[in-house]
């Protein structure tokens, strides 16, 4: 149970290679930037964003040693975030279906 | 007098005193009594904007007041009462002081986050006196970009403040009443034993955990288009102002959730407990609360029908929005068949129930008037709209406000108020609340539109008629503010349990002592269980 978790749970190590890859994901980040990719370069940049949340979250924030329900809040944040965005592309990507300005 | 009787016992309310130990207390009650304090002082300040609303609409031409302080008084108006009165209304009063006495806790799983919230309440209210002392704010309570963004010569980054730090409040009592429900609860108080109260603000709080966030973002979008000229928003830096609307109404339309759910809750103790018996269907009641926190963040498109939203998700939002009426009606019928065979008595509280139930029953119909995408295109931004949410917000949260405030007076200050006046002021409450709003849904019907200080002579009837009614609500408003003060020092002693109720929280003494129970209760019976409740007062302790 949560009474038992303490925070050496990971060693030392584990949490430099987090820091490392988080690192390593900034400057990919900053590297993609300069490559012109179209609509995707904001795709990536989210895709790696993402990624180096999860990293923080999981490792940094003990999530992944938490309770089940740790896990729903995590999981519940990220399902109204896709509510957020689904439901608002609904709008944005059907604006051009109808053949009037706007519609 | 009696007052002997209640200064003799320690309780919460003379166990220290002193405006330090008032400012600096962790004790969930204190910290309730100072937001009871805090939102009077703003629903006062809204209460003001809207007279002078109503007050200049009384005549056809723009005659009071000039067009700019029009602008400025509806916005503030809006501002105050949404972001400062009725998101904390219930939670933070009722929802502070019962929640946890209600699951026979002795405080908040966090009780310095829970002063540290009052006190965000405090910074970002005084942010946003500032911003009206200052100048005031004219782009109505909703922000709309671009005019917000590049336009508005007044003060909404100052407004925009204030309601981002009072954000952080509502998120903190959120959190705080999930934690406390999780962890909390006394021995034998499972889940489907809890008081449909602690339902209505448990979910209340996952609302405020989830969606909170997204307009304190928001805000600081609309700051950086603002001031770095960063386009977002703006057509003319590459944004879409349509955006704004889609994370706005994110929030604020499972906002007026926050506001509703809550009062929801209060109504289900009050139903029960004036008519002795168990509200029908408690797992109906308890989940529809969830499921209008879950629904209520699917439906917020349908703000945004005729602006310039694709018409396919004008559908979608549409049909979506007919779905989050299921489990308000269960509620309402729930709470109807709960007095069925009851043993129904008319105190106050339950007539600020009966016209909760009424009036929100009006105010959601009508919501699935402007819910209709062919109705709302002639309603939108008309007084139909305006009637409509008032019904939901002031009709139902303030009549609940006021009569959990009733039920549980005794409880919190342990004096009775007058119940004669009482009854009066409800009555006068009711009667004033629907000859303001009702001429309105005749108004915005007609082609009235909202935020017009002018408007042609022929809507004069119906802009009278409503303006009378708001003098009605503000005697109606106005008694209660006297003879709960009067009660304080000359109102009637009251016992551990003056209702007869089975609720943990008058199983206590009246007020409270500090840490609520003298011994934590073991529970073994479910919720609303009037078998046990002798009809004598319960001294415990």
């Amino acid at each position: 149970m949560s009474g038992h978790v303490h925070e050496h749970i990971d060693s030392t190590k584990t949490y430099v290679v987090v820091l490392l890859a988080l690192l390593v994901a900034t400057v990919v980040t900053t590297l993609v930037a300069f490559v012109d990719l179209g609509n995707f370069s904001v795709v990536v940049a989210l895709l790696i964003a993402v990624c180096k949340m999860m990293l923080v979250a999981l490792f940094f924030m003990h999530v992944r040693y938490s309770t089940r329900l740790t896990k729903l809040v995590l999981i519940g944040g990220l399902l109204w975030l896709a509510i957020l965005l689904l439901l608002t592309l609904t709008d944005f990507a059907t604006r051009g279906w109808l053949n009037t300005a706007g519609k | 007098m009696n007052t002997a009787a209640v200064q003799e016992r320690t309780n919460y309310l003379n166990e220290s005193y002193g405006l330090k130990s008032w400012l600096l207390t962790k004790d969930h009650k204190r910290i309730a009594v100072l937001y009871f304090i805090t939102i009077s002082v703003f629903f006062a300040m809204g209460g003001v904007f809207a007279s002078l609303i109503r007050t200049e609409l009384l005549t056809p031409p723009g005659d009071l007041v000039s067009s700019e302080t029009y602008n400025k008084l509806f916005t503030m108006h809006g501002v105050i009462m949404v972001f400062f009165f009725l998101i904390p209304s219930v939670p933070a009063t009722m929802g502070n002081f019962f929640l946890p006495i209600m699951i026979g806790a002795r405080d908040l799983a966090f009780p310095r986050i829970n002063l540290l919230s009052w006190y965000l309440l405090i910074v970002g209210g005084a942010l946003a006196i500032f911003a009206m002392v200052a100048g005031g704010v004219d782009t109505g309570w909703t922000f709309y970009t671009p005019y917000s963004t590049t336009y508005s010569n007044s003060y909404v980054i100052a407004t925009a403040l204030g309601i981002f730090v009072a954000g952080f409040s509502s998120i903190l009592t959120g959190l705080n009443f999930i934690v406390t429900v999780h962890r909390m609860r006394a021995p034998g108080m499972t889940w489907f034993r809890m008081p449909l109260f602690v339902w209505a603000n448990y979910a209340t709080g996952v609302i405020q955990v989830l969606g909170t966030p997204v307009i304190a973002v928001t805000l600081v979008l609309v700051f950086c288009e603002r001031v770095f000229h960063i386009g977002i928003f703006d057509p003319a830096l590459g944004g879409d102002p349509v955006l704004f609307q889609h994370l706005f109404w994110f929030y604020s339309h499972p906002a007026v959730y926050i506001m509703v759910l809550p009062a929801m809750g209060v109504i289900s103790e009050l139903v029960s407990t004036f008519s002795r018996k168990p509200v029908f269907g408690y797992g109906f009641v308890a989940f529809s609360s969830m499921a209008i926190a879950v629904i209520g963040f699917l439906v917020w498109g349908h703000h945004l029908f005729v602006s310039g939203q694709s018409l396919y998700a004008g559908l979608v939002f549409s049909f979506l929005s007919y779905f989050v009426a299921i489990p308000s009606a269960i509620k309402v019928f729930n709470w109807t068949a709960t007095l069925y065979k009851g043993s129904i008595s008319y105190a106050t509280p339950m007539l600020y129930a009966f016209g909760f139930i009424g009036l929100f029953t009006i105010g959601g119909l009508t919501g699935l008037f402007v819910a209709s995408l062919g109705m709302d295109v002639h309603v939108t931004d008309t007084y139909f709209v305006i009637a409509h949410f008032h019904y939901v917000m002031v009709g139902g949260t303030i009549m609940a406000y006021l009569g959990g405030v009733h039920y549980w007076w005794p409880k919190m200050t342990g004096r009775m108020y007058p119940e004669g006046w009482a009854k009066l002021s409800a009555l006068i409450v009711f009667i004033g609340f629907n000859l303001t709003f009702f001429p309105q849904f005749i108004l915005g019907y007609l082609g009235m539109p909202r935020r017009y200080h002018a408007y042609p002579d022929e809507f004069q009837v119906l802009h009278v008629l409503s303006t009378a009614g708001a003098s009605v609500l503000a005697v109606g408003y106005l008694m209660p503010a006297i003879y709960l003060f009067w009660s304080l020092r000359y109102g009637e002693v009251a016992g551990a349990n003056p209702w007869g109720a089975p609720g943990l929280e008058w199983q206590t003494a009246s007020p409270p002592p500090t840490h609520n129970f003298d011994k934590i209760p073991v529970v073994t019976q479910e919720a609303y269980d009037f078998s046990k409740v002798a009809g004598e007062v319960i001294e415990v302790g």
